[in-house]
């Protein structure tokens, strides 16, 4: 079965090429890795695996088995157990019981181990290699050059954190038990990716490789088996899509981390909506790779091949959709042309081959079905002259133009070598074609001007730009997508981040659910008390509006809700929004897009005058705020406290900063911090007017424009807030407020697709209902699951936290050198 | 023969210029074109992502078992066996002209199977002084003579002396001119001065063949290189070339690429097939391996033959004998076994 690989050169009879004729010829003959390490590793074991689960290989409790596939041959490699839930059930069990020794390890004991890891996958780099390249059908090169030692490396880096943690993220805690499941496009530095931050934040974990690559991941656990890192912090499970689904649903995991399909992820998100599972999606792309024609094409044609036909373009951040500048698109595809006359198809473990074997026949199958649809949608296609091999799974470099946003395969992941080409004539163009698409991973920015590409990076929606380059990965940035591709970063300490939780959050207490189906009327009897009245002369009615676009508004069904105080009295009668009135603050924050490009200066002085001016009325709001909780002397302190806040926001506004990395590279890496772009946001009931500010002022400091639905049980104090915007410079459309039902509200947010992140505070129902709603455009969310924050507390209710809930990471690579 | 002899109309007057021709078929020679400056001036060269793919050519293109054997040879055959030292003399020349005939010995010859392609270095590539030896010592064999010239290596000598010098080596039998531009006329952004004096090289080698040699380790810049390449190819370089060898950095992958891009760009444009010569710097097998892949995917087969590519080299040679020596026997070799250039 196995020995197929160790064939030879030619085969017995066949005519050896001398070395005369290959003088003449000058071809590149067969140079193949030898597997019979990796052969024999399989063999040792009988080529059957178990389950790694509390430090011991243990037989699947059902005894199912399945196959794995060299995908360039179509031969068996071996079997590996197929997890059930008895198999799941038993590594979450060794994980939660590891965890807790796990985590109360110093920090430079966890180091050492994961040192001794980065260190025993230097020793068994080949190895290594040659299984994932067995495993996977990826060239050889690849595993060899890139994907091992980025996987030692992390490693490395992350050995860093554990010995760092301490003293660099204090006040945080290791999130528990975490659920990984990886794909199998880069199946060990997938793993690396999520086994290294995890393990140096205390986590311990359950990793399921993906059923097509599981060969490298339990080979790791056996480096994890000799590095001797404690039993049950490391566990290795696998199986399909159904054990990875007992995974996402168990209640013994705190977080799952995911890199797969956004079709999976939407499921991930589905599952495990208002559980309280923490969750990061690394999903698909369909990354632009825009070359302006001041750029050096001949390298722009190079980091297209590193683009699109490194891993046979089964890369998430793939740069699959070329956009040319018009005037060079012909000489651009010219040289394009001829590159793919030289490139290699074949054996990926030869060295002299450019471009290996697809996964799976599925894949391949996939590929031929979307680019016969790209043919029959009048796409032109070109191909190398040459053929692939006819045995295995392989499928040529494929370029196509006359190709308009509005083919499929310009919109639809391909996950394979095939590329597409448009021309745009402006930045704003290439830009707006860049950005159309619901995905948002990575691009690619090719121009001699430094003018140009920095400032058309920023303007990319997306985690990660390469300005004259591609593909390239460090474990010191974060990596990680917008929109459709997913949240939550890994790298750096952004990826840190994301194993990590405040370690506040445990002990929070758990709101009353009630909260959300007390009833909240629409007409109440009696009569209304308004503020100011004397007894003489009545005081002036008030209608409290909705805030939409700078705008004091009518809701659209003008209907009202009363709101009552402390003591039951009528205290006014607020819209009740609907989603008409959502979908207009939502097209208001849209059109305010002058405050994201405002500079930072300008945001503080903002946020600052809106503190003044609520100081200002400080007796009207304290009296609205008494109205709520009956106490005079409270009403006084959340004012105190939002005022500060709001000084708080002022100052950080122009301090959150990026960072610059210094990736492997002559060049920079720079993190910047960026607005999300539209937050909508439902505060908590507690502490109305405190509770809005805390949450809308950080979102607001870095950029974002919101959407608010203010406390459902006492918006009066917000509707007042509107007038204090109102004259403190804030322009319209930054901040829109809709009061109404609150979780009807966050419903229609967390479902609109314009909007880019949804924030809950309040009962845990909601939380849920916020969860599910984002699967639409896959919108990061953060909620409270029912938790009560105390926001007068500051590191409870504002800072850092929120900031970062506020921005996303981008990570622009700018390498140099003239 | 009159080693003393240094003045140059002597030199040329006492030796007869034999009538030697190149084995290899006649190439098209460059015939140059106007200079061009908006082309020269748009030249974009990223140093980074030119130093990237450089720096994959070698790992992407592994050459095994006799595929390695025949790419060595292929690259003693594309050799400018070379030596430019202050100290050359006749019975040193003439030592590197009978390597140059037999590069190899007979029983790597015979084990490899290739008699019959009656292999021998490209050129031997010697001082203008040393041209008759050469010219004598190679009578017969096929291979040409290269001289360097034109006040190699600074080129700095009058420029009337630089062309004179170029007359004299033809004179005297050398087929090939190695020459180096003025490298001041690109820091000055004098493009016609370094075009009109190339021209003017050109047009003093007649029938022989002239390099054009950069010595990109001076101009440092990528860009400046492929604008050099360019000037010198519109004013009718058969072959560009990296370096003398004098320079504090010899030919590199990434400077080496560079000039191969723009000797692509120059044959789309005009349809002219230009040489490429990196020089110095290339001592071991492995490099020149890495080379010839090069040429092969950037260019094609065509440079693949010394009309369009040669390794200006003095130690390769040995290097490569020791590893075609490990193909034969299995055994690692050492370097004095094997007939000094």
């Amino acid at each position: 079965m196995l020995g197929a690989r160790d064939r030879p050169e030619a085969a017995p009879g066949a005519a050896v090429t001398s070395v005369a004729e290959i003088y003449e010829s000058m071809e590149y003959g067969p140079a193949p890795e030898s597997a019979s390490a990796a052969l024999a590793w399989l063999e040792a074991h009988g080529n059957r695996f178990d389950h790694f689960i509390d430090g011991r290989w243990v037989a699947p409790a059902s005894g199912a088995y399945f196959a794995t596939i060299d995908p360039s041959t179509g031969r068996e490699l071996g079997k590996v157990a197929h997890a059930g839930k008895a198999d799941v059930d038993a590594a979450v069990a060794a994980a939660r019981a590891a965890q807790p020794g796990w985590a109360a390890l110093p920090g430079h004991a966890r180091a050492r181990h994961l040192y001794a890891l980065a260190r025993l996958i230097q020793r068994h780099a080949r190895l290594l290699s040659v299984v994932e390249t067995l495993d996977n059908g990826k060239p050889i090169r690849e595993t060899r050059d890139i994907d091992i030692p980025l996987v030692a490396r992390h490693f490395l880096h992350h050995a860093g954190w554990a010995q760092l943690l301490d003293s660099e993220l204090p006040g945080y805690r290791a999130i528990g038990v975490v659920g990984q499941i990886i794909p199998w496009n880069f199946p060990l530095l997938m793993l690396a990716w999520k086994i290294a931050p995890a393990l140096a934040a205390g986590n311990t974990c359950v990793l399921k490789p993906a059923e097509f690559t599981p060969l490298s991941a339990l080979l790791f656990a056996e480096l994890v088996e000799r590095a001797g890192l404690p039993k049950g912090v490391v566990n290795v499970l696998d199986g399909d899509g159904s054990t990875g689904a007992l995974m996402v649903e168990h209640p013994g995991i705190d977080k799952i981390a995911f890199t797969g399909s956004t079709e999976v992820g939407r499921i991930i998100r589905k599952a495990t909506a208002g559980s309280g599972k923490h969750l990061t999606l690394e999903l698909g792309g369909k990354s632009p790779f825009i070359v302006f024609n001041d750029a050096d094409l001949d390298s722009a044609v190079e980091g297209v091949v590193d683009a699109i036909w490194f891993n046979q373009g089964q890369v998430c951040c793939a740069g699959s959709r070329l956009l040319v500048q018009e005037d060079v698109a012909q000489a651009l595809w010219s040289k394009l042309r001829a590159r793919m006359e030289t490139l290699r198809v074949g054996d990926p473990l030869d060295k002299c081959i450019d471009i290996g074997a697809i996964v799976a026949p599925v894949q391949l199958q996939r590929i031929d079905a979307l680019v016969r649809q790209g043919v029959a949608e009048g796409a032109t296609l070109w191909q190398p002259s040459w053929a692939v091999p006819t045995e295995g799974c392989f499928y040529p470099p494929t370029l196509f133009t006359d190709v308009h946003p509005a083919s499929s395969i310009v919109q639809e992941e391909i996950f394979g070598p095939v590329l597409v080409s448009m021309t745009f004539r402006t930045p704003d163009e290439a830009v707006e074609l860049a950005n159309n698409t619901r995905y948002g991973l990575a691009a690619s920015v090719w121009s001699e001007s430094i003018n140009l590409a920095l400032d058309v990076a920023p303007r990319l929606r997306c985690g990660v730009v390469w300005v004259n380059s591609t593909n390239t990965f460090d474990a010191a940035c974060g990596f990680g997508g917008y929109r459709e591709s997913g949240f939550g970063r890994e790298g750096g300490i952004e990826g840190m981040y994301a194993y990590l939780e405040p370690a506040f959050e445990h002990g929070l207490p758990q709101l009353p659910e009630a909260a959300a189906s007390e009833p909240y009327p629409g007409f109440v009897p009696g009569g209304l008390h308004l503020a100011g009245s004397d007894g003489a002369l009545v005081s002036i009615d008030r209608t409290p509006k909705l805030y939409i676009g700078g705008k004091q508004v009518r809701p659209d069904a003008t209907y009202c809700r009363a709101i009552v105080g402390h003591d039951g009295t009528l205290r006014g009668e607020v819209g009740d929004g609907t989603r008409k009135d959502i979908r207009d603050a939502v097209e208001a924050a849209r059109a305010a897009t002058g405050w994201t490009g405002a500079t930072a200066h300008n945001r503080a002085q903002v946020l600052y005058y809106v503190a003044e001016n609520l100081l200002a009325r400080r007796t009207e709001f304290v009296a609205r705020l008494a109205q709520h909780g009956g106490d005079v002397a409270a009403a006084e302190r959340e004012l105190e406290a939002t005022v500060a806040r709001l000084f708080s926001y002022g100052a950080w506004a122009d301090k959150f900063e990026g960072v610059v990395h210094n990736p492997p590279v002559r060049g920079v890496a720079i993190a910047m911090n960026e607005a999300i772009g539209i937050i909508g946001i439902a505060c908590p009931d507690e502490c109305p007017l405190l509770g809005f500010v805390s949450l809308v002022a950080p979102a607001i400091a870095v950029g974002n424009r919101v959407v608010v639905v203010p406390s459902q049980r006492f918006p009066l104090a917000v509707t007042d807030f509107y007038q204090v915007l109102d004259t403190s410079d804030v322009p319209g459309g930054v901040v829109n407020i809709v009061t109404g039902v609150r979780d009807d509200l966050a419903k229609i947010i967390a479902e609109h697709d314009e909007v880019d992140a949804a924030w809950y505070f309040g009962p845990a129902a909601g939380s849920r209902v916020v969860e599910l709603g984002s699967i639409g455009n896959m919108k990061r969310t953060w909620v409270n699951y029912g938790r009560a924050r105390d926001w007068f507390d500051p590191r409870q209710g504002e800072g850092r936290e929120f900031l970062r809930q506020a921005v996303q990471v981008k990570n622009v690579w700018v390498p140099y050198g003239e | 023969m009159a080693p003393g002899d240094s003045s140059l109309d002597t030199a040329s007057a006492l030796r007869p210029v034999p009538a030697v021709t190149v084995a290899s078929p006649a190439h098209a020679r460059n015939p140059g074109m106007p200079l061009l400056l908006d082309w020269v001036r748009d030249v974009r060269v990223n140093r980074s992502a030119v130093e990237r793919r450089a720096a994959t050519i070698g790992p992407r293109r592994g050459v095994k078992k006799q595929w390695q054997a025949a790419w060595l040879l292929r690259a003693i055959r594309l050799m400018d066996l070379t030596t430019l030292q202050g100290d050359d003399t006749p019975g040193r020349v003439q030592r590197l002209c009978a390597k140059a005939r037999r590069p190899l010995e007979q029983h790597l010859v015979d084990a490899l199977g290739v008699g019959s392609l009656e292999l021998r270095t490209a050129a031997v590539c010697v001082y203008h002084e040393m041209v008759p030896v050469a010219v004598e010592a190679l009578a017969g064999s096929g291979i040409p003579v290269a001289a360097v010239s034109a006040g190699f290596p600074a080129g700095l000598s009058p420029l009337r002396e630089r062309i004179r010098e170029i007359e004299a080596s033809v004179a005297a039998g050398a087929q090939e001119i190695d020459i180096v531009i003025t490298r001041a006329h690109l820091f000055t952004g004098n493009w016609q001065a370094m075009y009109d004096e190339v021209k003017a090289f050109r047009e003093a080698c007649g029938d022989a063949h002239l390099k054009a040699i950069l010595a990109t380790g001076d101009l440092r810049v990528l860009r400046n290189v492929a604008r050099a390449s360019l000037v010198c190819m519109m004013a009718g370089a058969d072959f560009i070339k990296t370096s003398t060898g004098k320079e504090s950095t010899n030919a590199t992958l990434p400077v080496s690429l560079v000039m191969v891009r723009m000797i692509r760009e120059f044959l789309e444009r005009t349809g002219v097939q230009i040489g490429f010569k990196p020089a110095g710097g290339i001592g071991q097998a492995k490099q020149a391996l890495v080379y010839l892949a090069m040429m092969k995917d950037e260019l094609g087969r065509p440079w693949l033959e010394p009309e369009l590519f040669r390794f200006g080299a003095s130690s390769l040679l040995t290097d490569i004998e020791r590893q075609l020596e490990h193909h034969v026997t299995g055994r690692y070799s050492a370097g004095y076994r094997h007939p000094l250039a």
